[in-house]
């Protein structure tokens, strides 16, 4: 099976957002929630790059490591996944995760947690894959269907790359050593302690 | 003349065109390669490097509503997971089985505190009944607060496997709502015992002598003692600052981004946690003594007096000041006095 990856080229990035956008949409995220953000470092000033991030879904991923109800589970495809009817919404994997992927929606009393919501990868929950009741609770299940997540399908730029590890690495790789640099592939080391040489 | 000047003319033209080829001709052909967009652009790699403070991240602009997603990379998480998961499971373990561990040992040693004399039969005041609400209140609220912060650290490693994910979840569900709700009745509760009983706590003279002579735990001396002796001051305190600690860094971890982001939270998690195990095994400490390990200890918590031959024994100089002011709380004389006072009516 595929080792599925996220790799942003934050030399191709412009800051268009469409794929916060396509992830809202794609997915129906609840209100107040983006599971996918563009940041902007050294903004305004000379090397500015701006870089979309959500969920890695790392190599020995922390949210899961400290879970204290054990909801998260991983794929055959290496996606990083939790189930919500097991989710107590205690907070922990927010306090672990480097990439401050894991939300609560704002239930209750006192601004409490509800259950949390991540980036699937578009890959669903736990539930049958295309269920209605994975739909609400997850969004969409690409995955399933054959297809990568929207947001690295539909990025302009192609910045945003989205599958298999071993071949957006490589064409990563290819890129940089066309165009002659390449600022790195962000988070990679965090995620899966590993790089990509440029 | 002019001939020779629009000679001269071309001549410089032609010159200075060559000279401007000659000089632009290479940087041309060199713009590839010597012009590079990332000389400048900030590698993930160095503004890793760049953070001094472990709690640092690394941040830029968001231009969606919530600023809190600003932060693209905290590596500080690391440090909580592996303090969570790992360093807070041994303090948590060795504290609490640690303190089981002792007071069996210590029980199974030493026995009751007995009343040396026997019961006199005569009962003294100790706790009115407000004092006992607050107390009950508050221990009430602590055991269960305790439970459920125990069963976040270790329920996973202890319970799950016995009650499998939906069970234990649902128990860790109410668990968390019970941590949350209670949290506001034991804050209250801990307000309170400051204030009623701070002016018996103040540490002085006596209390040095006290533990010089072991507070009658180590032995058979019983040093005097005014209300409260030495361990009952301890007690006391842990209670006071432990429970101001616990409150303020669990209302910050209940009221996210109120008061503090993300490395406050992990910080006010770490504290939480270290506090609340050292106060649990604090706590069967004084759970200990106050049933199994001394003879007419509860009663004081209970009924609210405790026997005359067990203050005397425990709290002789307490016994005085009582004595002085309301002079013997003998029910039966008392009682009997009243009878005696007034037959005619």
């Amino acid at each position: 099976m595929a080792r599925m990856k996220f790799l942003c080229d934050a030399d191709r990035c412009i800051e268009c957002n469409a794929c916060v956008t396509a992830c809202k949409n794609e997915n129906e995220v609840p209100w107040g929630i983006n599971r996918r953000r563009v940041v902007t470092i050294n903004d305004g000033k000379p090397g500015e790059r701006s870089i979309s991030m959500a969920c890695m879904h790392c190599t020995d991923a922390p949210c899961a490591a400290v879970c204290p109800v054990s909801c998260f589970y991983t794929t055959a495809d290496a996606v990083v996944l939790h189930s919500k009817d097991l989710c107590i919404g205690c907070g922990y994997c927010f306090y672990a995760c480097p990439f401050g992927a894991p939300q609560y929606p704002k239930v209750g009393n006192f601004g409490s947690r509800g259950k949390m919501d991540k980036c699937t990868f578009c890959a669903g929950g736990p539930e049958a894959d295309g269920s209605q009741a994975e739909f609400v609770k997850y969004g969409a299940n690409r995955l399933a269907e054959g297809k990568l997540p929207l947001c690295a399908e539909m990025c302009s730029t192609k910045s945003l790359l989205a599958g298999d590890g071993d071949i957006i690495a490589q064409i990563y790789k290819e890129r940089v050593v066309k165009r002659g640099y390449g600022s790195g592939a962000w988070g990679w080391k965090t995620a899966y302690k590993e790089t990509i040489a440029s | 003349m002019a001939g020779f000047i629009s000679h001269a003319r071309l001549i410089i033209g032609a010159l200075a065109l060559m000279f401007v080829f000659a000089a632009a001709g290479p940087a041309a052909a060199q713009q590839p390669s010597s012009v590079n967009p990332t000389a400048q652009a900030v590698s993930e790699d160095q503004l890793l490097n760049a953070l001094q403070n472990r709690g640092g991240t690394i941040s830029g602009r968001v231009t969606i509503p919530d600023q809190q997603s600003a932060t693209l990379i905290q590596p500080a998480g690391q440090d909580w997971r592996s303090f969570h998961e790992r360093t807070l499971k041994w303090i948590g373990g060795i504290s609490v089985i640690g303190m089981i561990v002792l007071l069996i040992a210590f029980y199974l040693f030493r026995g009751m505190v007995k009343i040396e004399r026997g019961r006199s039969g005569r009962t003294v005041v100790r706790f009115n009944a407000f004092e006992r609400f607050v107390h009950w209140m508050t221990a009430a609220c602590f055991i269960i607060l305790a439970i459920s912060g125990l069963n976040i650290t270790f329920g996973k490693s202890l319970l799950l496997p016995l009650m499998g994910p939906e069970a234990f979840t649902g128990w860790s569900q109410w668990l968390k709502y019970a941590h949350n709700y209670l949290s506001f009745p034991f804050t209250i509760g801990v307000v309170l015992i400051c204030l009623i009983w701070i002016a018996g706590n103040i540490p002085n003279k006596t209390d040095v002598e006290w533990l010089k002579r072991g507070g009658g735990i180590v032995g058979e001396d019983h040093p005097p003692a005014y209300r409260f002796n030495a361990g009952q001051k301890m007690i006391y305190w842990i209670v006071v600052i432990g429970g101001a600690a616990v409150a303020i860094t669990g209302y910050l971890l209940m009221f996210p981004f109120y008061g503090t982001g993300v490395a406050g939270m992990q910080l006010s998690s770490t504290i939480h946690a270290i506090v609340g195990v050292l106060f649990v095994a604090a706590m069967l400490g004084h759970i200990y003594i106050g049933t199994l390990g001394m003879e007419g200890a509860f009663e004081a918590m209970g009924t609210g007096t405790v026997d005359e031959n067990w203050a005397k024994q425990h709290h002789r100089l307490w016994l005085e000041e009582e004595a002085a002011r309301v002079g013997p709380n003998d029910s039966e004389a008392q009682a009997r006095a009243r009878a005696a006072a007034t037959p005619a009516e």
